[in-house]
């Protein structure tokens, strides 16, 4: 299968590594990969700051990137949620444009959507032998609504151990620019989280969303816990042979 | 249409639907009191494991919902002709309806009628209502003395405090701290009360009895209006409300225009929503339902004042209005990270939580709560925790849309969205970033607003190379 | 200009660009279930109701009704069927009682209207054999009888069955507060006991 990848910007920018394993993991599993490079960014932060104006050229060019092929896959549940959910509103009087964005939309998965929905595989053939815990960030979870999909993906996986994450859907505390703008009340929550990752004695912790995993990772990182963030898309790239 | 006839924001100078501080400010203040959020902690953790076991019981819990909203929906859709048909019906039946436009119009109902009895004191039943106009305060100006008989709203007031939560408004209060208050504030009470819950509610019990036998004007609110029958119910645990709706002769009810429900058969929907997503009970202990006066029993004098305040506003934003089918359940508060944590009282209004972050906003005008929108991760769990399908993160997107925004923000946003639209920009950008390494060591070096992050988290280093020039690279 | 007028001019202009009131689904579950008194029972019971089952309709209510009160005054309700109440009780009929007579009293009987399985739910809507509202509402103890034929399984069959335009008070268990740390606590205001006895079928 032919299928567009949308790196997203925070991926593209700051964790390659998630998208890399993406395309590895996809031409693994014997599909073509292709990176239209006329895309930046789904425009979610500005949509959910409150910048709707600003943020509809980068809707208009989402679309006009990406209508052009039949699968489109990001490795973020978030980015996902927004092409999703919020690309047509934005398109809002343009009606033209909702209709082509809800095109778009109706064709764009989220990884593990991807995996398990459209290719059929559960088991794809990764090896990664640490202890794991899965956090199932907000959008997964209650936007897209992915269900067990991406644990059915690691419990696949060979060497893994995968352990339960208490209150495992409870929030991170991330949520975009509410990070910064709601700097105390975010990190309290994050603490939370922590205590939970810690809990479990995993040494790393996973999501299939880069920006949660930086949260996390950032906190984990500063009280120097040794647990490290790896996105799922990693995870499921991995082999004996890497 | 006339300049009177445009929906009208709740006024200023009245009531508490506005806070003194932005939510970052009051919630550095609350998250800084590790009692309170251990409360929190253990009151929302029981609610959610109660609420939780009681919707498992019903097989239909979804169908509920989606009635329930639809409900609400047909409402506002036909509210003109459903208020005066709830007018109609109510005057039928012995009862006299009142229309106020603001807080200040309703205060000024409410003071008039207790002063045409004569009578000094007035026992009220815990309403949200109420206590967002101020209702208290206008009468003590009045020289009337307002009695809250539901025991949480006794805590607050014998506390000299703030309700916290919409349904149990001194949750932040554990049994300790609520034994102290009594032991302070509540005339003759035994010294040697306990902190046992029990041993508490039976000093409320014999604290107000007297209070309930003498008093001769009782005010309420409503959680549902029958519009076609002119039914009102309350639903309470205690007790406390039927003594209010019972005993006294005059009886004032003070209700939003959007708590009115189509039909009473409707109710069979509503009652069963409400209490499991609300206390966690299959059914609560009591809920009272009166239409106009019943000749030798109960109140012999009955008024509806039927309350805009801001709520016409709410309905002529498309997206917004369905803020306006809140039960007042409080599930969202009870399921939020933010509220787990901050509390009730960083929200600055009577409506704290996620319902809160969308219906204060648009009852004042987002310019006077400009903070609340944001007052929430967008985790979405308020979504799937309302009985009637608010979608809440959804109205926190459209507001933050609407809110006032800071100069250098949206500055930098405008710049961002410039260079996300040109590619070459972009990828250049990218490697500007890379290269200049503005955020310091770990990004503990980062100026504000941006330090709010570096303060406990570590920024990555950023990676040797982009994706894209990874892909060029292949 | 009236403020109803306002308030109505508000709305229409709230509602101007066109708001269509949508269909009401109504695929919860609905229409007559098998009623299950065990259920009943067990519902009511969770909720602190003590309930008594007797078979015979008589003499069995006066017994369970001494069972549960030795000796004392009762309020009850004018309709109340005067064989219900045993003689070693006083009982005082509500022709119009005070509030501080009636609170004097050391029970009250009263038969119900409906009572829902589901919910442990029993409704009284003032007819003669329930009384005024206030007669449940002061004394510490409420018993009350209750036919199998006035039971329903759903809160949507007990809503078809009550009549909107009689005062109507719902209990479910006796007087209780979630108000401290979101935990149930029986006994704030209205009856601390309540006591229900459920004839056989």
């Amino acid at each position: 299968m032919r299928i567009a990848l949308f790196a997203t910007c925070l991926a593209d920018t700051m964790f390659p590594a998630a998208a890399k394993a993406t395309v590895l993991l996809l031409e693994r599993l014997g599909h073509e990969v292709v990176f239209p490079a006329e895309q930046t960014c789904c425009g979610q932060m500005h949509i959910n700051t409150g910048y709707q104006k600003d943020a509809l050229p980068l809707v208009r060019r989402h679309v006009r990137t990406f209508e052009p092929y039949d699968v489109i896959v990001a490795p973020s549940g978030s980015c996902v949620g927004s092409v999703r959910h919020q690309h047509a509103m934005v398109a809002g009087a343009d009606a033209g444009l909702a209709a082509r964005a809800t095109s778009v939309a109706s064709r764009t998965f989220e990884l593990s959507e991807l995996l398990i929905d459209v290719l059929g595989v559960e088991d794809v053939g990764a090896y990664f032998p640490h202890r794991v815990t899965y956090h199932p960030t907000c959008h997964s979870l209650r936007v897209l609504r992915v269900g067990d999909k991406p644990l059915r993906l690691l419990r696949n996986v060979r060497g893994l151990d995968l352990v339960e994450l208490p209150d495992a859907e409870q929030c991170c505390g991330f949520g975009g620019t509410f990070s910064v703008k709601n700097a105390d009340t975010s990190t309290a929550m994050l603490a939370d989280k922590m205590r939970h990752v810690l809990d479990t004695g995993a040494d790393v912790c996973t999501a299939g969303d880069a920006s949660c995993l930086m949260h996390i990772g950032g906190g984990l990182s500063r009280l120097r816990t040794g647990v490290r963030t790896v996105h799922l898309a990693e995870i499921l790239a991995s082999t004996e042979a890497s | 249409m006339t300049f009177l006839g445009m929906p009208a924001r709740a006024p200023r100078g009245v009531g508490h639907l506005r806070g003194d501080e932005s939510f970052p400010v009051a919630a550095r203040k609350a998250l800084a009191n590790s009692q309170l959020r251990r409360n929190l902690q253990h009151a929302t953790t029981t609610i959610r494991g109660k609420s939780g076991r009681v919707i498992a019981e019903l097989p239909d819990w979804q169908e509920l919902r989606s009635a329930g909203s639809a409900l609400k929906a047909y409402t506002m859709a036909r509210l003109p002709e459903l208020l005066e048909q709830l007018e109609e019906n109510v005057t039928a039946a012995g009862g006299v309806v009142h229309w106020a436009a603001d807080a200040n119009e309703a205060n000024r109902i409410v003071t008039d009628l207790v002063r045409q009895t004569g009578e000094r004191r007035v026992i009220k039943v815990k309403s949200m209502a109420t206590q967002e106009i101020g209702l208290n305060e206008a009468l003590e100006a009045a020289g009337i003395t307002p009695v809250e008989t539901d025991l949480a709203e006794l805590i607050v007031q014998l506390g000299n405090d703030k309700p916290s939560h919409i349904l149990v408004p001194a949750i932040h209060r554990n049994r300790s701290e609520i034994r102290e208050i009594f032991l302070k504030a509540m005339p003759d009470v035994d010294p040697g009360l306990t902190d046992d819950p029990p041993v508490l509610a039976a000093a409320a019990r014999r604290y107000l009895r007297e209070t309930f036998l003498s008093t001769k004007v009782a005010v309420s609110g409503a959680n549902f209006a029958i519009a076609e029958t002119g039914t009102l119910a309350v639903v309470e645990s205690e007790g406390n409300g039927r003594m209010c709706l019972t005993l006294p002769e005059t009886l004032i009810t003070v209700m939003g225009i959007e708590k009115l429900v189509p039909k009473w058969s409707d109710l069979e929907v509503f009652l069963q929503l409400l209490p499991r997503a609300s206390t966690g009970e299959r059914m609560n202990p009591y809920t009272s339902m009166w239409t106009g006066v019943t000749p030798g029993d109960g109140p012999q004098a009955f008024h509806l004042v039927l309350l805009d305040n801001g709520r016409t506003a709410v309905l002529a934003d498309e997206v917004g209005r369905q803020a306006l089918h809140c039960i007042r359940c409080s599930a969202c508060l009870n399921v939020c990270p933010v509220y787990e944590r901050t509390g009730g009282h960083a929200y600055g209004s009577v409506y704290p939580g996620p319902i809160g972050a969308v219906l204060s906003p648009q009852l004042t005008g987002v310019a006077d709560n400009p903070s609340l929108p944001y007052a929430s991760s967008l985790c979405g769990a308020c979504f799937d925790a309302c009985p009637v399908k608010i979608d809440i993160p959804s109205i926190l997107v459209h507001l933050r849309n609407q809110a006032p925004h800071p100069r250098t923000e949206a500055a930098v946003m405008a710049a961002a969205a410039y260079t996300m639209d040109r590619p070459k920009l972009y990828a250049s950008a990218q490697r500007a970033a890379k290269l200049a390494r503005i955020a310091g060591r770990r990004g503990r070096g980062l100026p504000p607003p941006l330090n709010g992050w570096s303060a406990s988290r570590d920024l990555p280093s950023p990676p040797k190379e982009t994706f894209r020039d990874w892909w060029r690279s292949r | 200009m009236s403020s109803k007028d306002v308030i109505l001019g508000r709305i229409r202009s709230a509602l101007s660009s066109g708001v269509d009131a949508p269909e009401i689904p109504r695929d919860y579950r609905r229409g007559e279930a098998k009623v299950d008194l065990d259920l009943l029972v067990e519902r009511l019971t969770d909720y602190k109701a003590v309930v008594h089952r007797i078979s015979a309709e008589k003499s069995g209510i006066s017994a369970a009704i001494l069972e549960i009160l030795a000796e004392g005054t009762v309020v009850v309700p004018p309709g109340l069927p005067t064989d219900w109440l045993p003689e070693a009780l006083e009982a005082i009929v509500d022709d119009g009682l005070t509030a501080e007579q009636i609170a004097a009293t050391d029970g009250v009987v009263t038969a119900a209207a409906v009572a829902i399985v589901e919910t442990g739910t029993i409704v009284l809507d003032a007819s003669p054999d329930q009384g005024r509202r206030i007669i449940s509402l002061l004394p510490d103890l409420h018993i009350c009888v209750l036919r199998p034929e006035q039971v329903v399984a759903s809160v949507p069959e007990g809503v078809a069955r009550l009549d909107p335009r009689r005062p109507l008070t719902w209990i479910s268990g006796p007087s209780a507060t979630s108000d401290i740390e979101l935990n149930r606590v029986e006994g704030v205001h209205g009856p601390r006991n309540l006591h229900v006895i459920l004839l056989a079928a």
